[in-house]
């Protein structure tokens, strides 16, 4: 598998996972913004759930966020990884996830996808409502929406898309 | 890292040491497990030390969730001790911090079960 100019940057734990015989690309033709980029596609499972939060911490921690943010931004990006596998798949052996994580100079990009039915984000009810505030699960989405900045659904038919955005400051260091 | 459970008894108080994750696949199943073993052994006043779970995602959440829920059900307390920053912000965001009875002193938690 051959890399483009954006491994340089990529976080060890991109590496174990190709080596592991995850399958794993990244893309050369990067806009100018872009300092780098890489995609996985990965099996339904919660090893994959570990995988992608690791790494989403280390994409985070890279691009100069502080410990608190980047364990924020690995754990929306674990509970999108969990929506896939779960929801999305339901560990379906047969279906894969895919993240990408993208470094640009104003923002972290990181984009979950699953092969499942299709999630409605306006059909969750609302985990803060008294009625659902007991209730044992529904709660990792608000969670996403509440650490990214910004949170975008694409259905794929069949399949989500989930973009997680967290913008960068401009004084921010990392790369 | 998956979550260990030490259980001791105090005054009549289950404790209920925990360390570890709560996620998905790791420490959710233990808690659901390690209060169900309490609430069969005719305990219903436990009380979960949290001080050294480092890490809890949406599923560990709706765990603790279930775990209050199925002790209140069963005309017991569960009470939250301990919790670190990290736990604590959560609880915080999703509404839950006054749902929960939540000490931060094993002692003053111990005499606040009804007797």
């Amino acid at each position: 598998m051959t890399f483009g100019k954006s491994t340089s940057t990529l976080p060890s734990s991109l590496s174990s996972a190709t080596a592991d015989g995850y399958e794993g690309s990244a893309r050369t033709a990067l806009a100018d913004s872009t300092t780098s980029r890489v995609s996985f596609t990965l099996d339904s499972s919660l090893d994959s759930v570990n995988k992608v939060e690791l790494t989403a911490e280390e994409a985070a921690q890279r691009a100069g966020f502080d410990e608190e943010t980047a364990t924020h931004v690995a754990m929306a990006v674990r509970e999108a990884a969990v929506n896939a596998v779960l929801h999305g798949n339901a560990y379906d052996p047969n279906k894969h996830i895919t993240a990408s994580f993208e470094t640009r100079s104003d923002s972290l990009v990181i984009r979950v996808t699953d092969q499942g039915p299709g999630l409605d984000p306006d059909s969750i009810p609302d985990p803060l409502a008294p009625e659902n505030i007991l209730r044992g699960s529904g709660r990792g989405i608000f969670l996403i929406r509440a650490f990214m900045d910004e949170v975008h659904f694409r259905q794929l038919h069949p399949g989500t898309e989930l973009t997680l955005i967290k913008h960068r400051t401009p004084a921010q260091p990392g790369n | 890292m998956s979550m260990k459970v030490q259980t001791r008894q105090v005054d009549g108080v289950t404790i209920l040491d925990l360390s570890g994750r709560i996620t998905l696949g790791e420490g959710s199943v233990t808690i659901r497990d390690a209060v169900r073993d309490v609430l069969a052994k005719g305990s219903n006043k436990i009380l979960l030390n949290l001080a050294e779970i480092n890490y809890i995602d949406s599923s560990g959440i709706g765990e603790l969730v279930s775990a209050f829920t199925t002790v209140k059900n069963s005309g017991g307390e569960l009470k939250l001790l301990n919790l670190t920053k990290k736990v604590h912000d959560l609880l915080q965001i999703t509404k839950l911090y006054t749902v929960f009875d939540v000490k931060d002193d094993e002692a003053s938690a111990i005499s606040s079960f009804t007797k």
